[in-house]
């Protein structure tokens, strides 16, 4: 295997690379800042001529995704990007794929809100990325990148985690990493799945019936019997907790000897870190627990964190979402505090360096 | 001649095809719905292709298609089969992939994504069955009503102050540089029947052979929507939906 150097890239421009080097079959997505650099990068390298990589600028985000469920359905790896605005019109799309249990990547570099807010960064998209967001009892996988590496490698493992589980994957990233560059290693070339491939690693994808007597492959949500409606979710919730029970993954820094812990996730945990070390150079015993899969939400970590500590102090870019995970994980056993910054706005190392001073004590 | 001697198949004049499939379809009597997938189902056959066949479903009266025809299907979101079609058929390029639409999800909710699939010349068949009313959600008005028609949501009539107008969506898809083929067909007669199946093939073709995207409009009745009976369903169609949809070819490149 060659041995990737390092490059200096864009967090938008990582995934787009990533996304050539994975084996992915398809991008199709709609403009909109602050994250276009990522169709733009898969335009000027012209991956079809390459891997055979289909990339489709679409006539909206809800042609986007459904392109998205068409693809996924199809046994290959297809993927959307967008921010924010664009990420609540998927939404439709998103439930269908989740319903009818079809895998695929959807990216948000969010923006702030609420309507068409701003085009500066934000994570105030926590709550709809981690609720499912869209109709009926769902969830889909969420990763939170917090550097333009993690938004290289976050891309074959979200495609990884979407076929292992049959269900949406969301890269939940903000105007911060995907704008911001960064020296990067691009994860290695992986070939795309012929036909025969994907028929035999994923028998349920939709190939056409080829062989004499085999059951059609049928994608749906919908079934009017109520009994087997309920039925198909139980399945469903049963899938979401073996995701639960499997795919939490975080980040623990300076914790062993922490007072207080900052939970943050995505830019947000690296602007912490900043905070933290300059806190810690002054003797202040401060840590940080950054989760990486926002859903699933590492519960079972921070609880047992919230024994060793005296509180908790929640950074985010927003009013403040995560925080209430962060309550519900520790079951409220010990003070959590929360600081964001809203519309656009990104907190500053000093800033939230302040609001762990006053808290910390 | 005994029952046995007669069961010849140079004896046989007519049978279900092979991809039909063996159960009890939920379109009320005299739908156009069955006849189209009859035809859908015997093309498919002839031409050998259904281990390369992928089609969407709409939402309305043909989202449960998927339960009658014996390929690979997708049931779509509202109106955003051709979307679904464009990425299959792009990862699959070889393939046939077809939409089944109804008025309401192709004129109406799924206006951008029919108009965009078919301008970039997707290689796909769109089927769109115009019978000028929402047959699934109990007869309200569909972006196809002709002027004057009752619906229950236009139970006066549909008016142009209140409701606008009938969208030519076929008339628009024959300027799109997209499509090759766009032709307006019906199955209400045995010869409409045959004509119908003869355009459904060539569009087929098209789609294998990548000429760009084809659209074939079934104008339909709808006895249960429209309160009539199946054979005054199809007089009324003759008599008022085909002045408004003439039959016939609009592009055929």
């Amino acid at each position: 295997m060659e041995e990737q150097e390092y490059i200096l890239l864009k967090g938008n421009e990582a995934i787009a690379h990533a996304a050539i080097r994975c084996g992915c079959d398809g991008f199709f997505g709609y403009p909109i800042t602050p994250q276009s650099e990522i169709i733009e990068t898969l335009a000027l390298e012209k991956p079809w001529e390459t891997t055979g990589m289909v990339v489709l600028q679409a006539e909206s985000e809800l042609a986007s995704i459904n392109m998205v469920y068409g693809g996924g359905a199809t046994g290959k790896r297809v993927m959307t990007s967008s921010s924010s605005p664009g990420v609540a019109l998927m939404q439709e799309g998103i439930t269908y794929m989740a319903g009818a249990e079809i895998p695929g990547l959807i990216v948000n570099v969010q923006r702030g809100g609420p309507g068409l807010g701003t085009i500066q960064p934000s994570q105030s998209d926590y709550i709809q990325a981690t609720r499912g967001g869209g109709n009926g009892d769902y969830n889909t996988i969420v990763l939170a990148p917090a550097t333009v590496q993690e938004m290289a490698d976050f891309v074959d493992l979200s495609f990884e985690l979407a076929f292992k589980y049959r269900t949406p994957v969301m890269m939940l990233s903000d105007g911060v990493i995907g704008q911001m560059m960064e020296k990067v290693k691009l994860p290695p070339f992986k070939a795309r799945l012929t036909r025969d491939e994907i028929e035999e690693k994923y028998p349920w994808a939709a190939t056409g019936k080829r062989k004499p007597g085999q059951s059609p492959r049928i994608f749906t949500s919908l079934d009017l019997d109520p009994q087997v409606m309920e039925d198909h979710n139980k399945d469903l919730q049963q899938k979401y907790s073996t995701i639960k029970e499997n795919e939490v993954r975080y980040e623990q820094k300076y914790c062993d000897d922490a007072d207080y812990v900052v939970v943050a996730f995505g830019s947000a945990a690296r602007i912490s870190t900043k905070a933290i070390e300059t806190l810690r150079e002054e003797g202040l015993k401060v840590g940080l627990f950054r989760p990486i899969t926002l859903w699933p939400f590492p519960e079972k970590e921070l609880l047992e964190l919230s024994q060793h500590v005296k509180g908790f102090i929640c950074i985010e870019i927003n009013a403040g979402q995560m925080v209430d995970d962060i309550r519900l994980a520790i079951k409220c056993s010990k003070p959590v505090v929360q600081y964001g910054r809203m519309g656009g706005m990104v907190p500053t190392p000093e800033e939230i360096a302040e609001v762990i001073k006053q808290n910390a004590r | 001649m005994t029952k046995e001697e007669l069961i010849q198949s140079e004896n046989l004049v007519y049978k279900k095809p092979r991809l039909l499939n063996d159960t009890t379809m939920h379109y009320c009597p005299g739908c156009s719905h069955s006849l189209v997938h009859k035809l859908v189902a015997e093309i498919i056959e002839e031409m050998n292709i259904e281990g390369d066949t992928i089609g969407i479903c709409p939402v309305g009266c043909a989202v449960f298609a998927y339960r009658y025809i014996d390929i690979d299907w997708l049931e779509a979101a509202h109106g955003r089969a051709p979307a679904l079609a464009s990425a299959v058929k792009r990862m699959w390029p070889d393939h046939l992939v077809f939409t089944y639409q109804g008025d309401g999800d192709l004129a109406c909710i799924g206006t951008g994504e029919t108009i965009h699939a078919l301008n970039r010349g997707e290689n796909i068949t769109v089927i769109f069955i115009n019978n000028a009313i929402y047959g699934m959600t109990g007869g309200q008005m569909a972006p196809t009503t002709l002027m004057g028609m009752k619906t229950s949501t236009c139970p006066y009539g549909r008016q142009a102050d209140l409701h606008g107008y009938p969208l030519q969506i076929t008339d628009i898809a024959a300027t799109l540089p997209g499509t090759c083929y766009v032709t307006r067909q019906s199955v209400h007669t045995v010869a409409n029947i045959s004509k119908a199946k003869k355009a459904i093939r060539k569009a087929f073709e098209n789609s294998m052979n990548h000429k760009g995207a084809s659209f074939v409009e079934i104008v339909s009745t709808c006895s249960a929507g429209w309160k009539m009976t199946p054979d005054k369903a199809n007089q009324w169609m003759e008599e008022n939906m085909f002045k408004n949809y003439p039959l016939g070819d609009l592009k055929n490149e």
